[in-house]
């Protein structure tokens, strides 16, 4: 089991409200794309199920984001098992500036107390396999991350990910930085991993969000204004503005 | 007359050089005349003996000897407390008006005399603890006076480290601390270790800060402990030109070559270890 449930989520920055009213399910082993205008607080959302909010200063939210039946927004939610549980892909690729081994095992070294050689090499060899990169890299995984390619490096930040062993992946527009070929290539991955991870997905990108996700939700100044499965959002959405934004009026 | 951007560019470069060269020309001028006037006093039994006939002849180690230890004693005082302090500051404080506050004394701090520094160090360490004049007073003493170059250094160095590296690691489960430990302090090392270098040539160089709190006039042996006395060398500078009269040249200006040697070895060593730091990281 790993969905999320959102009720009645408001977030306010200081005293601007991001978000509003924010009504949702996330489904399981599925890919909900969150679409929207730039500013319209489709990453906040995000932001929302694994508390990095958190570091902003004067964030205050009401409402409840259940995962798994449980409350996570409560104060004594523990961070560390959450994000474990909830990981998150960032807009710009961001490995650490280690070797593409350590990048990997970081997570490992930070939750586990005695650990050996092995596991590790383990861990890397199956994180690897799972972005489709363990071909290309198994002799250089002691090279530098940084000299990666930056779709290699998106896929090593999902590989260091999934080394976590989370059940969701929150993704924040994780292709913006890449080219179009780059883009296609992380989008088969995300087809790849949808069988044994749920996947919510922020996209500017329209197109993105038809090719490869389940479910959409349109959100407009803070507010969920549609969420429906895809093919309904984009070919007979119910809101004038949902309409509007896919075809282009504004955005 | 039509405008020239050509021409006024050159005219811009040739302030930028003449204001350049107006730095390291006399700096470059020190540097040749000690070396020129003090290189004949270096000699083995200079490096290596006591002072003997009133300081006109034998050697300067003791000074050379108090000065390492000082030096020593005020990095490994300064170093952890300024680092852990910055860290503090930079990661754990809120941005608000009393962090704003404290963060503007540590920079002023860094422009208080070290004369000042010195006279707090006789007050707290020598007479208040009752350390006496002694090794232990002087480096305390040394240590705060770069305690805020420290901070600074460490804390532009801690905040130089690019936010996605922490939300990287937050979001993966690590824990505040862990992010500091593991992917923060690491990447600022360059950073801190440019702020120690500051702080190492600032306190083997000054005179005022030991004057009352570790310095000794004439101290021909070496110190048996951290609370004895000690010679240094920027003291010992100071008395063999000011205070005994006809010292040899080339002894004042070799004291002043070793102790600018000195300096350039211990900023040497911080520098490679920056450099090795900076060779496996970078963004």
């Amino acid at each position: 089991m790993a969905n999320i449930r959102v009720d009645n989520l408001d977030l306010w920055y200081g005293s601007f409200q991001a978000l509003k009213r924010v009504n949702a399910v996330f489904g399981e082993k599925r890919i909900t794309a969150v679409i929207g205008p730039s500013g319209c607080g489709k990453s906040t959302l995000l932001r929302v199920f694994n508390r990095m909010n958190d570091l902003v200063e004067g964030v205050r939210t009401t409402g409840s984001v259940f995962v798994d039946a449980e409350d996570i927004l409560v104060p004594h939610t523990n961070l560390v098992r959450l994000r474990k549980k909830i990981g998150m892909v960032f807009q710009r690729p961001n490995p650490f500036p280690l070797s593409i081994y350590e990048n990997i095992v970081f997570g490992e070294r930070i939750h586990s107390r005695r650990i050996s050689r092995d596991t590790l090499d383990d861990i890397v060899e199956a994180s690897l396999k799972s972005v489709l990169l363990w071909e290309e890299l198994k002799d250089k995984r002691h090279m530098p991350a940084l000299r990666l390619s930056l779709e290699q490096k998106q896929r090593l930040c999902i590989a260091r990910l999934l080394a976590v062993k989370p059940d969701i992946l929150l993704m924040d527009e994780p292709c913006s930085a890449l080219d179009p070929q780059a883009t296609a290539k992380i989008e088969e991955l995300m087809r790849e991993l949808k069988n044994n991870y749920t996947i919510i997905i922020v996209t500017h990108s329209m197109q993105q969000a038809a090719r490869i996700s389940d479910e959409t939700g349109f959100m407009l100044l803070g507010e969920l204004i549609e969420f429906d499965k895809t093919e309904n959002i984009f070919t007979r959405p119910k809101d004038r503005r949902t309409e509007d934004y896919i075809t282009g009026r504004y955005g | 007359m039509a405008r020239n951007p050509y021409r006024s560019q050159k005219i811009a470069f040739f302030c930028l050089l003449l204001a350049t060269l107006f730095i390291v020309v006399p700096v470059g001028m020190i540097v040749v005349v000690i070396i020129k006037k003090g290189i004949a006093g270096i000699t083995w039994q200079f490096l290596t003996d006591v002072p003997r006939k009133g300081m006109r002849a034998g050697g300067i180690f003791p000074a050379i000897v108090g000065t390492v230890y000082l030096v020593t004693g005020a990095i490994s005082f300064a170093l952890p407390i300024g680092l852990f302090a910055a860290i503090y500051l930079s990661e754990y404080a809120k941005g608000n008006f009393l962090t704003r506050m404290i963060k503007l004394a540590i920079v002023n701090l860094a422009g208080v005399p070290s004369v000042v520094y010195g006279l707090f160090g006789l007050s707290l360490f020598v007479v208040f603890f009752k350390f006496g004049a002694s090794i232990l007073s002087g480096a305390l003493t040394l240590g705060i006076m770069i305690l805020p170059l420290i901070i600074t250094a460490s804390r532009e160095a801690l905040e130089s480290v690019p936010a996605s590296f922490r939300e990287a690691s937050l979001s993966l489960g690590a824990s505040k601390w862990q992010t500091i430990r593991h992917i923060v302090l690491p990447n600022a090392v360059p950073g801190i270790l440019t702020g120690t270098i500051l702080g190492l040539g600032r306190a083997a160089g000054e005179t005022a800060p030991i004057l009352f709190t570790a310095a000794a006039f004439y101290l021909p042996r070496l110190p048996h402990s951290i609370f004895d006395q000690v010679m240094a060398l920027p003291y010992h500078l100071y008395v063999i030109s000011t205070q005994v009269p006809n010292v040899d040249e080339k002894i004042r200006y070799g004291t002043a070559l070793v102790l600018v040697f000195l300096v350039l070895v211990m900023n040497l060593i911080a520098v490679v270890i920056r450099y090795q730091f900076r060779k496996k990281k970078k963004w």
